[in-house]
C-alpha cells in the first residue's frame, strides 16, 4: 500500500511540475528560447504573494490572484524591453541575459527577504486530506494543484488551437516571416506568449509556496525540474509536458520510497535516460 | 579550373601573416607579466598572493568557458561539474598517495576522461537545451559524490596531505601551481586556436552549415573543445582544493562557478582570449570594491552581464579591438598585399 501511495503522490507532484513546466514549454515552442530565470520568477511570485498576504491580511489564494497578473505584466514588459532585443543579437544572448536575470533576482530577494525559509500559511487546508485507507491519503492541496495544472494545460491547448491569437502564435512559431506577411505582429505575440508563461509560473510558484517552505535560492532547482518535465515529455508539446511532469514526479517519489537520498538522483537519471534513448521525448510535438 | 588555379597561384604570392611588430611586443609584454607574477611570492605578503590565487582560478575557468561558448557556440551552465570533479579528483588521488600539486595537473586528465562519455549525452541537446542539460549533468555528479562516504559525503572533507608543509612555502607553491594552470590554460587555448582545428572552429563559429559543407567535422571539433574545457576547469577545481584545503559538494559543484565564468566572459568579450583576462580584472575589481556590501556585487555583475549580452555583445575587449585593432594573442590573419604593403588590411578571423 505504501507503494500505491508513492505512485499516487508522484502523479500529483507531477501536476505541480507540469505547472512549472508549461511556461517553459510555451516560450520554447513560440520563440525557441529558454528563460533561465524561469524558476526565479516563480520564487519572486511566491515572495510577492507572501508580502501581499502579510501587508493586506488577505489569504494566500487572494494574494496569488493579485500576484499572477502582476507577473504576467512583468513578462510582457521583459519580452518587449529585453528579450526581443536579445533575439536579434544572436543565439547566445537570450541565455546569457536570462542567466544574469536569474542571479540578479536571487540576490535581490536575498537582500530584501534574507535567506530564511518562509511559507504561505493556508491554515487547515495545509494538512487536510482525503483519507482513502490507512496508508493512502490524498492531500486536498496536492489535488487542487493537480487539477489546476490540468485545467491550465487544457486551457492553453484550447487557446492555442481555437482562438485567433493562439493561431497567430502558432503561425509565428512555425514561420515568423510568413506570419508577419499576413499581419501578425510577432513582437506583440511574443510578449503575449511570455506573459502567459509568467502567469503560469507565478501560479506554480504560489502553489509551491503553499505546500512547502521556500527561500531565495530554490529557483534554479525549480527550473531544472521544469526543464526535465519538458524534455521527458517532448519539446513543444503541452500534453507531453503533463506526462513528463508526472513521469518525473513518479520517479522521484518511487525512488524516495527506496531511499530518500535517491529522490533527486532518480529524477535526473530518468531525464538522462530519455535523452539517451528517446531524445524526441515520450510524446513528440509533431506526431500527434 | 584554370581560373581557380590562376587565382590560387596569385593568392600564393600574397603574404598572409599572423604576427607583426606590435604582436611581437605584446608577446614580450605578456612574458614579462608572467615573470613578474612568478616572482611575486618572494616580495609580496601571502594575503596578496592568496587573492591572486582566486583571481588566477577564475581566469582559468573563464578562459575555458570562453573557449566553449566563443569558439564552439556551446553555452554551458554546467562547467561546475568539472570544477567539482577536479577538486574531488585531487582529494581521491591524494588518498591514493599522489602529491596534491601533481594531482592538480592529473585532475585535468581525469576530467577529460569523464567528459568524453558525458559529451555523448550532452551533445544530444542543442543550444538552450544544452545549457540546462549540462547543468543537470553537474547536479548528477554532485549527487553521486554526496553518496560517496569515503570522500566525505554530503558534509565535505579536508585535504590533510599538505599539512606537513611550512605555511609560507605551501602558500607560495599553491600560488605557482595556480599561475602555471592559468598560463597553461591560456597558452593551450592559443595554440589550439592557431592549429588546424582552430581554423575549423572559427569557420564553425562563423557559419556552421558552410563549414560542414567544406568538410569540417563539426561534431569532432566541438567535442575536442568540450574536452579541453573540462580539463581546464578540472585543474581549476584542483587549485580550489589545494588553496582552501577543504571541499564541500555544495560549494564545489555550485552553479555559482558557471555564473562567474559567464559574467567574466560576457563582460570581457566572448570569443576573444583577451576577453577572459579583461573580464577577470573587472570582475575582481567589482568584487573587491563591494566586498563589504553583501551580495550587491553579484547584482551589479549580473546587471553588467545582462546589459553586455544584449547591448554590447562583443564585450569590453571586442569594443576596444573594433576601435583600435589591438590584440594580445595574434590569432587574426593579416594580408600584406604587395601594393599597399605599408598599410596591411586586417582580415577578420
Amino acid at each position: 500500500m505504501a507503494w500505491v501511495n508513492a505512485v499516487v503522490q508522484g502523479i500529483l507532484l507531477g501536476g505541480l511540475y507540469a505547472l512549472f513546466a508549461c511556461g517553459l514549454s510555451i516560450v520554447f515552442g513560440v520563440m525557441r528560447i529558454v528563460n533561465l530565470a524561469h524558476g526565479d520568477f516563480a520564487v519572486l511570485a511566491a515572495f510577492l504573494a507572501y508580502s501581499v498576504a502579510d501587508a493586506t491580511g488577505l489569504g494566500p489564494f487572494w494574494a496569488g490572484v493579485i500576484v499572477i497578473p502582476v507577473l504576467a505584466a512583468v513578462g510582457y514588459l521583459l519580452q518587449r524591453v529585453l528579450l526581443q532585443r536579445s533575439l536579434g543579437v544572436g543565439p547566445l544572448a537570450t541565455l546569457l541575459a536570462t542567466f544574469g536575470l536569474s542571479v540578479i533576482i536571487q540576490n535581490v530577494l536575498l537582500q530584501t527577504y534574507s535567506a530564511d525559509a518562509r511559507a504561505l500559511d493556508i491554515g487547515r487546508l495545509a494538512s487536510a486530506s482525503l483519507r482513502i485507507s490507512g496508508q493512502l491519503s490524498i492531500s486536498y492541496l496536492a489535488l487542487i494543484t493537480f487539477v489546476l495544472a490540468v485545467v491550465v494545460l487544457v486551457g492553453l491547448q484550447l487557446y492555442l488551437s481555437r482562438t485567433r491569437t493562439g493561431r497567430m502564435l502558432r503561425a509565428s512559431s512555425d514561420d515568423p516571416e510568413a506570419a508577419r506577411l499576413v499581419g501578425a505582429d510577432s513582437r506583440h505575440l511574443y510578449g503575449i506568449a511570455t506573459s502567459i508563461a509568467f502567469a503560469t509560473v507565478a501560479l506554480a510558484g504560489v502553489m509551491f509556496a503553499m505546500r512547502s517552505s521556500f527561500d531565495p535560492s530554490i529557483g534554479p532547482t525549480r527550473l531544472i525540474f521544469a526543464f526535465e518535465a519538458v524534455v521527458i515529455g517532448g519539446l513543444g508539446s503541452l500534453w507531453g509536458t503533463l506526462v513528463g511532469g508526472m513521469v518525473l514526479g513518479l520517479a522521484q517519489t518511487v525512488a524516495g520510497q527506496f531511499d530518500p537520498a535517491l529522490t533527486l538522483l532518480a529524477g535526473h537519471v530518468i531525464f538522462l535516460a530519455v535523452l539517451a534513448f528517446r531524445p524526441q521525448g515520450l510524446i513528440p510535438a509533431r506526431s500527434t | 579550373m584554370a581560373i581557380g588555379d590562376a587565382l590560387l597561384a596569385r593568392a600564393r604570392d600574397i603574404p598572409v601573416r599572423r604576427a607583426g611588430r606590435s604582436t611581437r611586443w605584446t608577446t614580450v609584454g605578456l612574458g614579462l607579466v608572467v615573470v613578474v607574477l612568478a616572482y611575486l611570492p618572494y616580495v609580496a605578503y601571502t594575503t596578496v598572493t592568496d587573492r591572486l590565487v582566486d583571481f588566477l582560478m577564475l581566469l582559468t575557468m573563464a578562459t575555458m568557458w570562453n573557449l566553449l561558448a566563443g569558439y564552439a557556440g556551446l553555452v554551458s551552465v554546467g562547467q561546475q561539474a568539472y570544477v567539482g570533479l577536479g577538486a574531488y579528483a585531487v582529494l581521491q588521488l591524494s588518498d591514493w598517495g599522489v602529491q596534491p600539486y601533481l594531482g592538480v595537473l592529473l585532475a585535468a586528465a581525469v576530467c577529460t576522461v569523464i567528459a568524453l562519455p558525458t559529451s555523448l549525452l550532452a551533445f544530444r541537446l542543442r543550444g538552450d537545451y544544452f545549457a540546462v542539460g549540462t547543468w543537470v549533468i553537474a547536479e548528477v555528479y554532485r549527487l553521486l559524490i554526496v553518496r560517496d562516504g569515503d570522500l566525505g559525503g554530503g558534509s565535505g572533507r579536508s585535504l590533510t596531505t599538505l599539512s606537513g608543509l611550512d605555511h609560507t612555502l605551501r602558500e607560495a607553491l599553491t600560488y605557482w601551481v595556480a599561475l602555471a594552470v592559468a598560463v597553461l590554460a591560456l597558452l593551450g587555448c592559443y595554440l589550439l586556436l592557431r592549429s588546424r582545428l582552430g581554423l575549423a572552429l572559427t569557420s564553425v563559429r562563423d557559419n556552421e552549415t558552410a563549414a560542414r559543407s567544406a568538410g569540417v567535422d563539426v561534431r569532432r571539433a566541438k567535442r575536442v573543445v568540450y574536452l579541453v574545457s573540462a580539463a581546464g576547469c578540472g585543474s581549476a577545481g584542483g587549485v580550489l582544493l589545494v588553496s582552501s584545503l577543504n571541499v564541500h559538494p555544495d560549494t564545489a559543484f555550485s552553479v555559482q562557478w558557471s555564473a562567474y565564468m559567464i559574467f567574466i566572459a560576457v563582460i570581457g568579450g566572448i570569443g576573444y582570449l583577451e576577453g577572459a583576462i579583461v573580464g577577470s580584472i573587472v570582475f575582481f575589481a567589482v568584487q573587491e570594491i563591494f566586498a563589504n556590501y553583501g551580495s550587491w556585487y553579484l547584482i551589479l555583475l549580473g546587471a553588467l552581464a545582462v546589459i553586455g549580452a544584449v547591448w554590447l555583445p562583443r564585450g569590453l575587449w571586442g569594443e576596444l579591438r573594433a576601435r583600435t585593432g589591438a590584440q594580445l594573442f595574434p590569432l587574426r590573419y593579416r594580408v600584406d598585399t604587395p601594393v599597399t604593403a605599408a598599410t596591411p588590411v586586417p582580415v577578420e578571423r
